[in-house]
């Protein structure tokens, strides 16, 4: 516990401004990650996964509403940064990112090379024959022929160019990859190539992971930490061990006995009914509408306990949390 | 459960309990070089044969572009077979046309891939739901009214009058399929085709989708062809199950037995492919074939897989086309790993 974490990040929010209020996407999260592992983000569509991931990276929209908290690189708080010495500092040098359907996202008119070299040359003043090298070693690392080099994104099929925007976010050996959503388009074999791709640069170059997806199983093929979002909001912190074997807040458990399993009596079940509006989320517990736990105190909303060391936002852990925060207003079961 | 079909004992069969017959089914499209000249054929389904009950689930199982809508929309007459037969009830539907066709369509129901695209946006639910009637000559507005409010309530859009007066966008991504499935089932069809229904949505979600069409199934003695490329949800839906790769059909077999003794190396490739949560995944790397799926316009020669399989035999899988083979009753394979009789698939312990 003691070991500095790679990555804090301390009461973030992120909201937008819309015609109709403020869509409350990133409200209040807390998670950290230590170097060299991989923290899985989990949960249904339009929880706040892909706003959480621009958030930390500061790749914000017009409309922002709110953006605060506190983001801590390698110690230093990087919110503190304007936004130049966010640009030239971190983004790319330290965090990279594969964005939401990445592989669609490739310009057209530059060769698969040239792409993945760019960043070096900006971020790391490469040469251009230095930035092609190097775009070379990465499609190695990736698995992508390096007669690819050349090509251009409309010349490879799916699965190559979603492996380029990784050799794109590995060029400048940052820390930090932020991966949203990067196999979900993809077929089943290619998916699992891809994952070996992702734990084998792991092993090999000590980087560190944040992996956004909704797609539970192929989550584990990475995970060392699961952070699990509900309507804008972590509602568990878990070791991937602890978390697929016993997940702690009912809707983590409510998404692992949804998964269909090629083997076993198991029958999958779903979680009926849908997440609340981010414009307007409920008073109490976000999930209280849909939980089968729910019992009188789920109309507060609840802080999010410690339990074991694992942060759980749920009424059902007050008695054998160790601490809460926000400190409950009533003090109740609250020991920090 | 009422009416578990899965545990029937299945009656000596006659031509009778043959919904639909496929034979020897090619669908091909022209490749044209600026419009107009010849430059070849995508072989998105090469020589499909299948044979699909009253009452049956079976379920498609492939990856993308291995020609499972092609084979689908050939089976709706979107697209002609370029060769082979599609028999429907005992009578070769390939080649009708006007108010023959017209009748067919409305005997097949079909959820297709992509909910969102599915749904006109400009209408309410309750004027989707009321084409279909129109379109089929239903004139009798009380008996439309009620034929709505009966596939509403089977799909559980309820309480009804909350959402006759929708719009798509108004719904969620599983109310929104709910919508086109009651589509699909309102004229009452003897076949559903489905398409991926449940790829576009949260895993949550999927599951109610999947048990609504499998309720459906039960309750209406319905023929299903459930697309999909997940394996891991085939188990609860349906009986048999087809693998498709690169155009061919290259297994066919009862779901249990795909699961206990599966025999094309590809077929092996999907089951070690597909995850179950679990923390030991992360520590090591699957043994997965490298590689994707060949063009449909030149084709390997000999079995389409080969050039990932691990267990080609030289000279022969990549000169020769496997045929079809039966090595256990009922369970087939198009590999030549199994020409000689063999019954298991010889990489079953390397697999973890
Ligand atoms: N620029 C924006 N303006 C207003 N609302 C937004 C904006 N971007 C996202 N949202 C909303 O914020 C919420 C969270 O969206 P986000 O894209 O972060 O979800 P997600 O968890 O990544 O979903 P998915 O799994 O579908 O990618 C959604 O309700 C979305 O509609
Ligand atoms: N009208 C057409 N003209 C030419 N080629 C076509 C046509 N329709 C499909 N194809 C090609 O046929 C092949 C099979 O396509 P099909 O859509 O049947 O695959 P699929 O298995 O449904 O894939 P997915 O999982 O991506 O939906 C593809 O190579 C596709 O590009
Ligand atoms: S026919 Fe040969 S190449 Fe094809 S799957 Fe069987 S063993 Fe492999
Ligand atoms: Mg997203
Ligand atoms: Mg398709």
């Amino acid at each position: 516990m003691s070991e500095n974490p790679l990555l804090r990040v301390e009461d973030l929010a992120l909201y937008f401004k819309t015609r109709v209020g403020q869509v409350q996407a990133v409200d209040h999260v807390h998670f950290e990650l230590k170097k060299n592992r991989a923290v899985v983000i989990l949960g249904e569509s339009g929880c706040g996964k892909t706003s959480m991931a621009k958030a930390i990276l500061r790749l914000l929209p017009r409309n922002v509403g709110q953006y605060s908290g506190k983001i801590e690189l390698d110690g230093q708080d990087v919110m503190q940064l304007d936004d130049e010495a966010f640009r030239t500092q971190i983004r790319w040098v330290k965090i990279s990112m594969v964005p939401q359907a990445a592989m669609n996202a490739l310009n057209p008119v530059l060769r698969a090379g040239d792409q993945v070299a760019e960043p070096a040359m900006v971020h790391l003043n490469m040469s251009k024959e230095e930035a092609l090298a190097r775009a070379k070693v990465m499609f190695q690392h990736v698995g992508v022929p390096v007669d690819f080099l050349a090509r251009y994104p409309f010349e490879l099929s799916g699965g190559m160019r979603q492996r380029v925007a990784i050799a794109m976010a590995l060029i400048t050996n940052p820390q930090l990859i932020v991966l949203d959503e990067p196999t979900s388009a993809l077929d089943l074999l290619t998916q699992a190539n891809i994952m070996n791709v992702l734990k084998t640069i792991k092993w090999e170059t000590g980087t560190s992971y944040i992996l956004i997806t909704h797609d539970i199983a192929t989550s584990s093929e990475l995970a060392d930490e699961v952070a699990v979002m509900y309507a804008g909001q972590i509602v568990e912190v878990n070791e991937a061990e602890s978390f697929f074997s016993q997940p702690l807040h009912p809707y983590s458990q409510k998404l692992m006995a949804s998964v269909p399993r090629l083997y076993g009596d198991k029958e999958p079940d779903f979680i009926p009914g849908r997440p609340p509006s981010l414009l307007n989320p409920p008073a109490g517990c976000r999930f209280a509408d849909r939980c089968p736990l729910r019992f009188e105190q789920c109309d507060r909303e609840p802080p999010t306990f410690i339990v074991d060391g694992h942060p759980v936002k749920c009424w059902l852990y007050e008695k054998e949390a160790s601490a809460a925060f926000p400190p409950a207003a009533n003090g109740s079961g609250d020991a920090s | 459960m009422s009416t578990d079909l899965k545990n029937t004992p299945t009656p000596s069969r006659t031509d009778e309990d043959i919904l639909l017959s496929v034979e020897d089914l090619h669908v091909w499209f022209e490749l044209k070089k600026w419009g107009f000249s010849h430059v070849g054929w995508v072989r998105a389904v090469d020589k499909v044969n299948f044979q699909l009950k009253r009452g049956e689930a079976i379920a498609i199982v492939g990856e993308s572009g291995c020609g499972k809508s092609s084979l689908m929309k050939t089976l709706l007459l979107l697209n002609r077979p370029h060769k082979g037969r599609v028999i429907f009830e005992g009578r070769d539907i390939s080649n009708l046309k006007g108010r023959a066709l017209k009748q067919f369509r409305a005997q097949v129901g079909f959820v297709q891939q992509d909910p969102y695209g599915a749904l006109p946006p400009f209408m309410p639910v309750h004027r989707i739901l009321d084409e279909p009637l129109v379109i089929n000559g239903i004139k009798n507005k009380k008996e439309r009214e009620e034929r709505i409010r009966n596939a509403m309530q089977e799909v559980a859009l309820t309480p009804v009058d909350d959402f006759l007066n929708k719009y798509p966008h108004m719904l969620s991504g599983g109310q929104q399929q709910r919508v086109v499935i009651a589509r699909a089932m309102i004229l009452e069809p003897k076949l559903l085709v489905a398409d991926e229904p449940v790829s576009m949505l949260d895993a949550s979600v999927r599951v109610e989708i999947l048990r609504l069409l499998r309720k459906l199934q039960e309750e209406h003695n319905l023929s299903v062809m459930y697309i999909t490329h997940d394996l891991s949800t085939v188990r609860y839906f349906s009986e048999r199950i087809f693998v498709m790769y690169a155009g061919k059909l290259v297994e066919q077999t009862h779901i249990e037995e795909l699961l206990d003794n599966p025999l094309h190396p590809y077929t092996n490739a999907l089951l070690t492919g597909t995850s179950v949560p679990d923390a030991a995944n992360a520590k090591h790397i699957k043994h997965v074939p490298p590689g994707e799926p060949p063009s449909l316009v030149n084709p390997p020669p000999g079995c389409r897989f080969h050039p990932r399989c691990e267990h080609v035999i030289a000279g022969k899988c990549d000169v020769e086309e496997p045929p079809d083979l039966e090595p256990l009753p009922g369970h087939l394979v198009n590999c030549w790993l199994y020409a000689d009789g063999q019954t298991r698939y010889p990489g079953l312990e390397a697999r973890g």
